[in-house]
């Protein structure tokens, strides 16, 4: 059942770790209060500010608010990029997971990131051409706006509801955790911040909580790894071997005879229950695979930058980053297990991780720079949820205000002034939203929310962007009616789960047996819009067709696409 | 959106066998580097679904399992068609379009 509920969960956000289902379920020891911790994050709130009120001077039109100006390098894009995409969870839990299981650990971070070389080769381009706020811009650039822009702003405030639930209840609880503050007054904290940054800022300044973000992770995931390979002799094999040592004692220590414990010693070195049948496995590779280059706040990153040229660049920074960063979460999980594992400080009577299982990466920042470097740790993990919400935030209100407000009802006749107007009020509504569920959901396990996200990603937007980019045959009732089916297909299927249906909600055994519904549903989107658009004999489907050279030419030439509006 | 500006600028650019040639280059090199990377990572997960035992054999006599440079070259496997991509891209394309798009008078 555990391996059914981890294939399933793949969480950006949190792993379902034994100890971090303690966390999530409330029991978490709540931590003495971390002054240091707390100081060093009222310095980067500080500065965040800081930069958010600069940013706010310069946000006067609805571009600046959407895409910074499009003035954005592609180096500091890829930067944000990582920013957005490298979370708390991905820190703490595939650390957390290697500390506990070893190799499986590894298993994630190659899904997280096989994503993005796909987001470059097919898309990022011609996105970067064709677009000028959102995903939705290129969806529907051929097409009847209303239909397509509705189903793309519904898909985006799925997406982006999924995504902010589960970072806000995951975000009280870590908070909860690293500062001794009450899960209430950690989920206001997170949404009154990310309201700060987005309502004054917009695109700068969630930008720019994005990069430093980025850099304080990196820097102290950098060092911890460097510490670790320092205690090793910069040799993996002897981190390894001294890993395994520590597992097979612990294993010893259990009254585990010599043999077995050895066996469970070694184990840590090769995959464990991570995926049990392949139809799992595929489903789950394709729903990491093609959510990454369906997440509505990725891909509206792609329109701050100048050009397709710094587009691609973007991805090549954010891959390279986002890959330097899983290598070092490995280092780091594996010198838990040596530096933390043996360390009964550490551990409570059981010789479980005190504080939960999601603690591995913290107390190991203890063990390498005591007091002080665990408090910038803790301070780097606020952050990082942070500058997460932000990101989502904007995305959902560029969808209501872009796509639904400025196209759909006033038909493009808008003025920027109107679409930022709205755009702040929708900021204002998504943030109370995003604290309200928050609360509400603080006792429900909300693993599956982001796996949930990802697959409405992969089927949904995804089939309709590559489709009407690729393929001239796809008119706009098979973009608009077949994504829908692909969205369905994938939000039903996921209730109908283990982890939903059974994990979440304790219904027995669940009807679909899988762990991830992709594997039917993102095919179910694709032949959705294709045999739509196949027998679509509609007047507005010849003029969609019609629409495609010129499409084309301009997704793959750049002529005519929307500029910087900043210089 | 934009359809009012430069039409005749777009037909004669779609009609140039440079762009075409360039065009079908390019795309059929972003298929073919997703195969890879798709088919890579299927593989991977594939190994991990029906042979667990192999990934765990030791290298060479020590502690360090197969699995290990495998997981780890797949992440660098990935960055790695990422930037052959680029600079393939930075190097070739862009100044190949730029110029078919110079002698159309863009």
């Amino acid at each position: 059942m555990r391996a059914t509920l981890i294939a399933l969960t793949f969480p950006l956000i949190l792993l379902p770790a034994p100890g971090f289902a303690a966390a999530f379920e409330g029991e978490a020891q709540r931590q003495p209060t971390n002054w240091v911790a707390i100081a060093m994050f009222v310095a980067f709130v500080g500065l965040t500010l800081w930069i958010t009120k600069a940013a706010a001077a310069r946000t006067r039109t609805a571009s600046d608010f959407y895409t910074a100006g499009g003035g954005i390098t592609g180096f500091q894009n890829g930067l944000a990029m990582a920013g957005d995409y490298m979370s708390a969870a991905s820190f703490l839990g595939i650390s957390a997971q290697i500390f506990n299981d070893g190799y499986d650990g590894l298993i994630y971070s190659t899904g997280f990131l096989v994503g993005w070389p796909i987001l470059l080769f097919l898309m990022a381009e011609r996105l970067r051409n064709l677009g000028r706020y959102t995903f939705a811009d290129v969806a529907s650039y051929r097409f009847a706006q209303p239909p397509v822009r509705s189903f793309a702003a519904i898909s985006t405030l799925l997406v982006v509801s999924f995504y902010l639930i589960a970072q806000m209840v995951g975000a009280g609880q870590l908070i909860k955790l690293l500062f001794g503050l009450p899960y209430a007054v950690a989920v206001l904290i997170v949404g009154a911040l990310m309201m700060l940054y987005v309502l004054f800022g917009g695109m700068r300044a969630t930008t720019w909580v994005q990069i430093i973000k980025a850099v304080l992770l990196l820097g102290g995931a950098s060092f911890m790894a460097f510490m670790v390979m320092a205690h090793v002799g910069f040799s993996f094999e002897n981190l390894f071997t001294r890993a395994v040592e520590v597992k097979t004692d612990a294993a010893l220590a259990k009254g585990v005879n010599g043999a077995d414990a050895a066996e469970q010693g070694r184990s840590i070195m090769a995959p464990g229950n991570f995926i049990k049948d392949p139809v799992s496995a595929i489903s789950f590779g394709l729903a990491l695979m093609l959510g990454t280059a369906g997440l509505p706040h990725i891909l509206m990153r792609f329109f701050t930058v100048p050009d397709a040229k710094e587009a691609r660049k973007s991805v090549l920074w954010a891959t390279g980053w986002i890959g330097y960063f899983y290598i070092l979460t490995f280092i780091i999980g594996f010198g838990a297990i040596v530096l933390v594992g043996t360390q009964a400080d550490y551990l409570d009577a059981e010789g479980a991780l005190r504080g939960g299982g999601n603690m591995a990466a913290i107390h190991l920042a203890h063990a390498i720079g005591g007091n002080a470097f665990l408090g910038f740790i803790s301070a780097v993990a606020f952050a990082t949820i942070l500058a997460v919400v932000a990101g989502l935030t904007l995305s959902g209100a560029s969808a209501v205000s872009h796509d639904l407000y400025a196209t759909v009802f006033r038909h493009g006749n808008a003025t920027s002034a109107d679409e930022l107007r709205m755009s702040r009020l929708t900021t204002l509504a998504l943030g109370a939203l995003a604290v309200l569920l928050g609360l509400v959901f603080e006792k429900q396990n909300v693993a599956f929310m982001v796996s949930l996200a990802f697959a409405l990603a992969a089927s949904g937007n995804f089939p309709v962007l590559i489709l009407s980019l690729l393929w001239s045959g796809c008119t706009t009732r098979g973009a608009a009616c077949g994504g829908t089916i692909g969205l369905l297909t994938a939000f039903v299927l996921t209730l109908l789960s283990p982890a939903v249906w059974t994990n979440a909600f304790n219904l027995g055994t669940a009807p679909f047996p899988y762990s991830s519904a992709a594997i039917f549903s993102v095919p179910a989107g694709f032949m959705a819009i294709w045999l739509i658009s196949l027998f679509d004999r509609s007047r507005r489907a010849e003029i969609d067709k019609a629409g495609y050279p010129a499409q084309r030419v301009r997704a793959e030439t750049g002529i005519g696409a929307f500029a910087a509006s900043d210089h | 959106m934009t359809d009012g500006e430069g039409a005749d600028l777009i037909s004669a650019v779609a009609a140039d066998t440079r762009y075409v040639t360039l065009v079908k280059h390019r795309s059929r090199l972003g298929w073919w580097l997703s195969a890879i990377i798709f088919l890579t990572f299927l593989g991977y997960l594939m190994l991990i679904a029906f042979d667990k035992a192999l990934l765990g054999l030791p290298l060479a006599g020590g502690v360090t399992s197969l699995g290990i440079p495998v997981g780890l070259g797949v992440i660098l496997l990935a960055v790695a068609l990422t930037a052959a991509y680029v600079t393939y891209a930075n190097r070739h394309f862009d100044a190949a379009m730029a110029k078919i798009l110079k002698d159309h008078g863009a």
